[in-house]
């Protein structure tokens, strides 16, 4: 034993000692995660969020979240003399009179779009792949509540620095806020502290943007990890890998080594984007007056789908009793967002209900075997892109020389039209991909060689896969569908009546797969030839 | 009578009508050289110039406008528009218009000054309208102020323009240009003039020397480097959502394809 090892020793005996960590630790550090990329998208936003809190906590040194009136007397001239609020000049000051000041502005906005960006990519790999099944359906709504938030400690940050842009968002916010029947003036008030734009709401915003939505984030995501910890990591599916075990490699020193190298490339990566590009210059947006607004103005991209909803809703209004209901925005604004979070929130129920399948999962699905899950994913994720296509629309129209009112049209029409269709080619590429993969298990991988047999027949050489291969082609279960039982043996009416109907159906479509094959099928033509 | 004939044989009258002769015939020759010479000239200068400039007209523009400016069914008449108007849409190579699209697009000027000042000189004769300004008149870097100008740009222009001038779309294809690299005087005279969908901002709307600080703030904006390192057009979150995707969001997947795979 050397004399450090002796030292190191004694400092862990020291320590151990005292709090009986060695053994906790030992289990821990010992802990098997499994390897794929695709684990490592929930990381990006962990990431992110940490270096948030770091370069949102330099800011704060130096922002002033008050809407006193003050004259610009700082650096950048084309606003000298001019009166803002003291909440736009800090972030004058900070971006041009602090060191250091713009960079950390700067990542500090690229990370929150990086951040937002990792959680729907990371969201998407665990809907597609089905993480969100049995123990993980508490996970899932933890994560659906962290995009949630996420969207408003965005929108928060983005309205802070009282810019042009960030007091148009507001507006706008306020103006979907007014849209609440009856009690949307009423909140308005409460929220702003009387009529628009005010004095308190960017100190109100700020308290929640530094302090209370930092602290949910913080807890919800140690639950998060915590829960991921405690119930192990999902896998794919593999040789050797069951639902009973966790391939892959120790959390020391291999996962120690490869998080913290991520966190310094994520953080690298932001830091570049944010010395390279320059994000949201507030210094030329001006400050913000109700009078004032910016041809193209545009929320960041994760409220994009949002506003191109807004933006394409015919202009609908009700008026009763005197109250105005603006359908135009209540229904874009409030209504949709609202069925779309709740629908996806409650989704691993809804599919547990239809599969009636109420078991623990741990190895994830293959996309592909799941047809009906991954074509409903595909149809969200158009719905998604075609609002924020047209979030984008007065953009897009100036650089592609297209009409604003063509892109309103096209994603009018194309909301209700392409989501469907996007179904239904997902579903049948779905359907041809188990197909492939049947002929793939039966026949081997085409190598392309042609050979001429004796009696002049030409063949294509396949190659048979390896045995490994084939598991892991054909482990999956294939789904059945539940059958109706529409009376007992005694005669009696199913009393779930049109909800076990409705469960049938349900349960039929999802069963609409490519027969796998069969361990039979599979040695019968590993005798004959091809 | 007689008194008349008497006086012309007076010794005087010789002399005295030599001098009348004389003076009225300097005279008349001072006024038909030194006046001609300005006005008269100068008026001879501009009726040549109109001549060309019709000549110009009746081949370039009378196809749309009328052989006399006065317009038709796809084109506006022009009586009155004056020199200003002119000089912007010949002038920054919107007129003639390339095709019949929604919006005359600026381009490389098809007239040469000389022919632009012509056409305007034409234009301007038919009916009084707003002068054509030279950039040497528009004393911008002198008369105008910078932080003024922005918020005039902001309260009047940047809801069509952008915050920063690189333009907007409008409805059923219609758009504000971008207004970087744009002359100061057409600038001036666009805001005189109101071309396409712009609207006039007369001189009471905003008075000439704010007209000057708005030229003033674009031209700082113009030249204002890009401070937080690359602009993406200067057109908001739009681009930079996009550069997040592809570049920061792509990179990072990226990486993470390349870390997972080193393990195997």
């Amino acid at each position: 034993m050397t004399a450090r090892e002796r030292v190191a020793g004694n400092v862990a005996n020291y320590v151990d000692e005292r709090t009986g960590a060695a053994a906790w630790i030992k289990k821990n550090l010992n802990k098997v995660f499994p390897d794929h990329w695709s684990f490592m998208l929930g990381e990006i936003a962990l990431y992110s969020f940490i270096i948030l809190l770091l370069s949102g906590t330099f800011l704060t040194f130096w922002f002033d979240p008050s809407m006193k009136e003050v004259t610009y007397e700082g650096s950048y001239l084309p606003l000298k003399d001019v009166e803002m609020s003291a909440a736009y000049a800090s972030t004058l000051h900070i971006s041009f009179d602090v060191r250091g000041g713009l960079l950390m502005r700067q990542i500090h906005h690229w990370a929150a779009l990086i951040f937002m960006a990792a959680i729907v990519v990371h969201l998407l790999r665990v809907f597609f792949t089905g993480a969100f099944r049995k123990p993980r359906e508490f996970n899932w709504l933890l994560g659906i509540g962290l995009l949630t938030l996420g969207i408003v400690e965005g929108f928060l940050g983005y309205s802070l620095p009282d810019d042009l842009l960030s007091g148009t968002g507001i507006r706008i916010a306020e103006a979907i806020i007014q849209a609440l029947p009856v009690v949307g003036s009423y909140l308005s008030f409460f929220a702003f502290g009387g009529a628009f734009p005010g004095e308190v709401f960017i100190p109100r915003i700020y308290t929640v943007h530094i302090l209370l939505l930092p602290g949910i984030f913080l807890a919800l995501i140690t639950v998060h990890l915590m829960l991921v910890w405690y119930q192990k990591h999902t896998q794919y599916p593999g040789p050797g890998r069951t639902e009973k075990n966790v391939v892959g490699y120790p959390l020391m020193p291999v996962y120690m080594a490869k998080a913290g190298g991520f966190f310094f490339i994520v953080f690298g990566v932001t830091a570049f984007l944010g010395a390279v590009a320059s994000i949201n210059p507030i210094w030329l947006y001006g400050p913000y007056t109700p009078g004032q607004i910016s041809a193209g103005s545009q929320p960041d991209w994760y409220m994009g789908w949002l506003d191109g909803l807004v933006r394409m809703a015919p202009p609908l209004e009700t008026h009763a009793f005197g109250h105005t209901i603006s359908w135009n925005i209540l229904i874009p604004g409030l209504i949709i967002p609202g069925i779309l979070f709740t629908g996806m929130a409650l989704y691993p129920f809804i599919e547990s209900w239809i599969t009636g399948d109420k078991r623990e999962h741990h190895l994830l699905d293959r996309p592909r075997n799941v047809p009906n899950r991954t074509a409903l994913g595909a149809m969200s994720l158009t719905f998604m892109i075609v609002s924020l296509i047209n979030g984008g629309n007065d953009i897009i129209a100036t650089h592609f020389d297209l009409t604003i009112n063509q892109i309103m049209w096209f994603t009018r029409f194309g909301l209700i039209i392409l989501p469907p269709l996007a179904f239904v080619i997902t579903k049948r590429i779905c359907l041809s991909l188990q197909r492939a993969d049947r002929e793939l298990v039966l026949h081997g991988r085409e190598t392309g060689r042609l050979v001429m047999l004796p009696h002049g027949e030409f063949v294509e050489v396949h190659e048979p896969l390896s045995a490994e291969k084939k598991w892991t082609l054909t482990q999956h279960e294939q789904p059945a569908a539940i059958e109706l039982v529409q009376t007992d043996k005694g005669g009696v009416l199913n009393p779930k009546g049109i909800r076990a109907k409705l469960q049938a159906r349900f349960s039929a479509a999802n069963a609409e797969v490519v027969a796998k094959p069969t361990p039979d099928e599979v040695k019968q033509l590993e005798g004959g030839h091809h | 009578m007689k008194k008349l004939s008497s006086l012309r044989k007076h010794k005087f009258a010789l002399p005295v009508l030599i001098l009348v002769a004389l003076s009225s015939l300097g005279f008349t020759f001072s006024a038909a050289t030194a006046a001609p010479a300005k006005s008269q000239l100068a008026a001879s200068a501009k009726s040549t110039l109109i001549a060309e400039g019709k000549e110009l007209f009746l081949k370039g523009c009378s196809s749309c406008h009328g052989l006399n400016a006065e317009g038709g069914s796809i084109a506006p008449s022009l009586i009155g528009v004056g020199a200003a108007s002119v000089d912007f849409q010949v002038g920054t190579g919107r007129m003639p218009m390339a095709d019949m699209s929604q919006q005359a697009m600026r381009k490389k000027p098809l007239y040469t000054e000389e022919q632009t000042a012509a056409l305007a000189a034409y234009v301007a004769s038919l009916a009084p309208g707003p002068a054509s300004l030279t950039n040497e008149e528009i004393e911008w870097e002198r008369d105008g102020n910078t932080a003024e100008g922005g918020e005039l740009f902001r309260n009047n222009c940047a809801m069509c323009h952008n915050f920063a001038g690189q333009g907007g779309a409008l409805t059923q294809g219609k758009y504000a240009p971008t207004i970087m690299g744009v002359e100061p005087k057409h600038i001036y005279e666009a805001m005189i003039t109101g071309p396409q969908s712009m609207p006039v901002f007369s001189d009471k709307t905003i008075t000439v020397e704010e007209k000057l600080s708005i030229i003033k703030w674009i031209k700082a904006a113009e030249a204002e480097p890009n401070l937080g390192g690359a602009s993406l057009g200067r057109v908001g979150p739009v681009t930079e959502g996009l550069l997040v995707w592809t570049f920061g969001l792509g990179l990072l997947i990226g990486i993470a394809v390349w870390l997972a795979s080193k393990a195997r």
